[in-house]
C-alpha cells in the first residue's frame, strides 16, 4: 500500500472504478501487469534509459535569478520539464505506460489530448517502440493546438477530432474511453492525466514522480535543504502529483496547485474544480467535478486546453480534504501576463498551463524573504505562442 | 419477489430503451404507451447525461437534445408519477452514476420506490463498485441491474450468483448502437449464466431487425432494444409515438 492509498485504488474516499464491465477485465489485466513489473530491475532499467537517453532527463532545476531579484523576497527556482523530450513532463509517463504495454503485448495505444502534449509524447513513443498510434482531440483543441495535431500526423499517428459536448479535453476522455471498450485485447489505453479508474491514478502517479524524486536531489545540492513551497498547475494533475509526492511527507513544504480558472471563479467560464465542483462521480473516478445541481457535468472553459478538464484527479482530491495540499485558482488574464512576464524576465517560454504555476509564485514570492519555492515548468510555450497573440490581438500565422 | 419478473412471464420479453426528455417529455410519456399498448414488456426509461461514455452516436445525441430541451431528473420523477396513472407495466432507469450520486443517492432511489421504478441500470457502476448504491437499493426494494459483457470471461459466475431483477447482457465490445452481426459466442456466456442463477436475462447492445431480435431471445430470455428506437424518435420527433408502437409490435410478434 503506498502514501495517500487508504485501501486499494482509494484515496480517502476518491478514486474507485467507475467503468463499464467490458472494461474491468483490461483494468485488472493492467493492474496485475504493473505489480509485477513496477519492481523489475530489468523493466526499470529499460524506463531509466529511455527517460535519460532519450527523454533528456534528469531535468535541470535552475534558479531564476533575474526573476528571484524583480520579485525581491523568496529564492525561485524552476524545474525544466518543458526541456524534456517533446516539450512538457507528458513523456515520463508515456515512455513508462508503453514500456508497461508492450511488454504486455499490446500493439496499439490509443490516447485522449487537450492541448496535445500528451497525444505528441504517446505518438512519440508509439513510433519509438513501433507501436500503432490513434489520439482523440476535442475539436475546438485541434483548432487552438494546430501545430500539435500536426506533430501527432508527422509521427505516424491518426488524429480523432472529437465533436462532441464542448469539443475539448472531457469529450476526448470519453472518446478515448468508448474506442477503448471497442478494442481491447491488442490496444492499450495510454491516460494522460492521475485520473481515470484504478489503477491509472497511481500508475501515472509512480511514473511521474521522478519529477519530485530530483527536485529533491537537486535542491539538496543547491541549497541543502528543502524548499519551502513547491508550486505545479493542476488539471487533472500529473505534473502536480509528479512535483509533490516526494514532498508529501515532508509537511514543513507547502504543496500548492494551480487550477484554471477561466474568465474566474464568479463566472460560468471557469475550470477551477477544487473552487467550484463538488464531490461526484466521471470518467471512472470518485473525485471533485464542475457539475450542475443534476449531476451534468459542467462545460467548463480555460484558455488553457491542457487544464480545460471539469475534473481533478482523486489523490488531489484527497491532498485537498487532508489539507496537505493548497489548491489555488489563477485566471486566465493573470497566466497570461506571467506568461509573458516569464518569456521576458528569464528568456523562457512557458507553456500557457505551466503558466498558472508562475502566476502564483508572481503573488506569494514577494511575500517569502529568506524562503525557497520551486515551480514546475511543465512544458514549452512554443505551442500556444498563436493563441496568446490572439488573446492580445495580434493575429499571427502559425 | 421482484415486480420486474413479471416482464419475463409473457414469452420472451422485449425491451425497449426511450430517452427521456426527446424530443420532450409529452412525447416520451406518449411513447413509452404506446410501446405498452404493442406489447414491451419491461421500459428502459434513459436519464439523461451529459457525457454518457457507454453510448454510441445516436444515444449520445439523444441525451444531448434532450439536456438542451431542459429536461432534468425532478421533471423525469414527475414524467414517472404520470405513466404510473396509466399503466404498471415494470419500468428501470437507465442513467450513470453521477446522475443518482449528484441528487444525493437515498433521495433517489426511495423517490424510485415511491414512483414505483423498479430497477436501476447505472452502465459505470460495474460489480466492484455496486456497494455504492446497493444498501440503498436493498433497503428500498429497488433492483440494482447488474450487466455481462463479452469480456466478462470468470467474471461471470460472480456477477451472475449475486444479480437481482435481471441480467443484461452485453451483446458486443464498444458503445450501444446498431450492428449489422453479433459475433460474440453468446451461447458459451448464457450457459455460464445459467449455472450460477435463475434470474431472467436479457440481451442488449446492437439489436435493430427482429430477426436478430429473435436470435437473440432464443439465446435468453428478451432483447432489449435502444438505439433502433431512439433513432426514430429523432427522426420523427413529435410524430415519433405511432411509429414507435409499430416497432414494439413488429419486434414483439418476432420473439
Amino acid at each position: 500500500m503506498r502514501m495517500n492509498e487508504t485501501k486499494k485504488g482509494r484515496f480517502g474516499v476518491h478514486g474507485g472504478q467507475y467503468i463499464p464491465e467490458t472494461l474491468m477485465n483490461a483494468v485488472i489485466e493492467l493492474e496485475e501487469a504493473y505489480e509485477k513489473f513496477k519492481n523489475d530491475p530489468d523493466f526499470n532499467a529499460e524506463l531509466e534509459k529511455l527517460f535519460n537517453e532519450y527523454a533528456g532527463r534528469p531535468s535541470r532545476l535552475y534558479f531564476a535569478k533575474k526573476m528571484t531579484e524583480d520579485l525581491g523576497g523568496a529564492k525561485i527556482y524552476l524545474k525544466r520539464e518543458d526541456l524534456n523530450h517533446t516539450g512538457a513532463h507528458k513523456i515520463n509517463n508515456v515512455l513508462g505506460q508503453a514500456l508497461l504495454a508492450k511488454k504486455m503485448g499490446k500493439t496499439r495505444l490509443i490516447a485522449e489530448t487537450g492541448a496535445g502534449q500528451h497525444g505528441v509524447a504517446t505518438a512519440t513513443a508509439a513510433t519509438l517502440m513501433g507501436m500503432e498510434c490513434v489520439v482523440f482531440m476535442g475539436e475546438e483543441d485541434t483548432r487552438r493546438q494546430a501545430l500539435n495535431v500536426y506533430r501527432m500526423r508527422l509521427l505516424g499517428s491518426e488524429v480523432i477530432p472529437v465533436k462532441t459536448g464542448t469539443g475539448t479535453l472531457k469529450d476526448a476522455v470519453s472518446e478515448a474511453m468508448r474506442e477503448w471498450t471497442r478494442r481491447i485485447s491488442d490496444t492499450h489505453y495510454c491516460l494522460g492525466s492521475v485520473m481515470g479508474p484504478h489503477p491509472f491514478p497511481v500508475i501515472v502517479r509512480d511514473f511521474q514522480a521522478v519529477i519530485s524524486k530530483e527536485i529533491k536531489k537537486q535542491i539538496q545540492e543547491k541549497e541543502n535543504r528543502l524548499p519551502d513551497a513547491v508550486i505545479a498547475c493542476v488539471g487533472g494533475g500529473s505534473n502536480a502529483i509528479g512535483s509533490f509526492y516526494h514532498f508529501i511527507n515532508d509537511k514543513d513544504v507547502k504543496l500548492i496547485g494551480c487550477e484554471a480558472a477561466g474568465r474566474g471563479v464568479d463566472t460560468f467560464e471557469t475550470a477551477a474544480t477544487i473552487a467550484t465542483g463538488r464531490l461526484g462521480i466521471f470518467h471512472g473516478m470518485k473525485s471533485y467535478f464542475c457539475q450542475d445541481e443534476f449531476g451534468q457535468i459542467a462545460p467548463v472553459y480555460s484558455i488553457s486546453a491542457g487544464l480545460d478538464y471539469p475534473g481533478i484527479g482523486p489523490e488531489h482530491a484527497y491532498l485537498h480534504d487532508t489539507g496537505r495540499a493548497e489548491y489555488v485558482p489563477v485566471t486566465d488574464e493573470e497566466a497570461v501576463c506571467a506568461f509573458e512576464y516569464l518569456a521576458k524576465t528569464e528568456g523562457i517560454i512557458p507553456a500557457i498551463e505551466s503558466a498558472h504555476a508562475v502566476a502564483h509564485a508572481l503573488k506569494i514570492a514577494p511575500k517569502m524573504p529568506g524562503k525557497i519555492i520551486v515551480i514546475t515548468i511543465s512544458g514549452r510555450g512554443d505551442k500556444d505562442c498563436a493563441a496568446i497573440a490572439r488573446y492580445r490581438g495580434e493575429d499571427i500565422n502559425e | 419477489m421482484s415486480n420486474i419478473a413479471r416482464a419475463f412471464n409473457h414469452g420472451k420479453a422485449f425491451i425497449p430503451f426511450i430517452t427521456c426528455g426527446d424530443p420532450d417529455l409529452e412525447t416520451t410519456k406518449s411513447c413509452v404507451l404506446e410501446a405498452v399498448a404493442n406489447g414491451a414488456d419491461l421500459i428502459e426509461l434513459g436519464i439523461p447525461f451529459s457525457d454518457p461514455t457507454a453510448e454510441g452516436p445516436v444515444i449520445q445525441a439523444a441525451n444531448e437534445r434532450a439536456l438542451r430541451g431542459g429536461v432534468t431528473t425532478d421533471k423525469i420523477f414527475g414524467l414517472v408519477c404520470d405513466l404510473r396513472q396509466a399503466t404498471d407495466i415494470p419500468m428501470v432507469f437507465m442513467t450513470y452514476a453521477n446522475v443518482v450520486f449528484s441528487y444525493g443517492a437515498e433521495k433517489f432511489i426511495s423517490t424510485c420506490r415511491e414512483i414505483k421504478i423498479d430497477g436501476l441500470i447505472l452502465p459505470d457502476l460495474p460489480f466492484e463498485e455496486k456497494n455504492e448504491f446497493l444498501p440503498l437499493c436493498e433497503q428500498y426494494g429497488v433492483d440494482l441491474i447488474s450487466m455481462i459483457a463479452p469480456t466478462s470471461e470468470q467474471r461471470i459466475s460472480m456477477i451472475a450468483r449475486e444479480a437481482r431483477g435481471f441480467l443484461y447482457i452485453v451483446s458486443s465490445l464498444g458503445v450501444t448502437g446498431t450492428r449489422s452481426e453479433i459475433t460474440t459466442d453468446l451461447k458459451s456466456i448464457m450457459d455460464t449464466v445459467r449455472r450460477n442463477t435463475e434470474i431472467p436475462c436479457a440481451i442488449g447492445f446492437g439489436i435493430s431487425i427482429p430477426e436478430q431480435a429473435a436470435k437473440m431471445a432464443a439465446l435468453s430470455d428478451g432483447a432489449i432494444v435502444g438505439s433502433a428506437i431512439v433513432k426514430l424518435i429523432g427522426e420523427y420527433k413529435t410524430q415519433a409515438p405511432k411509429k414507435v408502437g409499430e416497432f414494439v409490435k413488429k419486434m414483439k410478434d418476432a420473439l
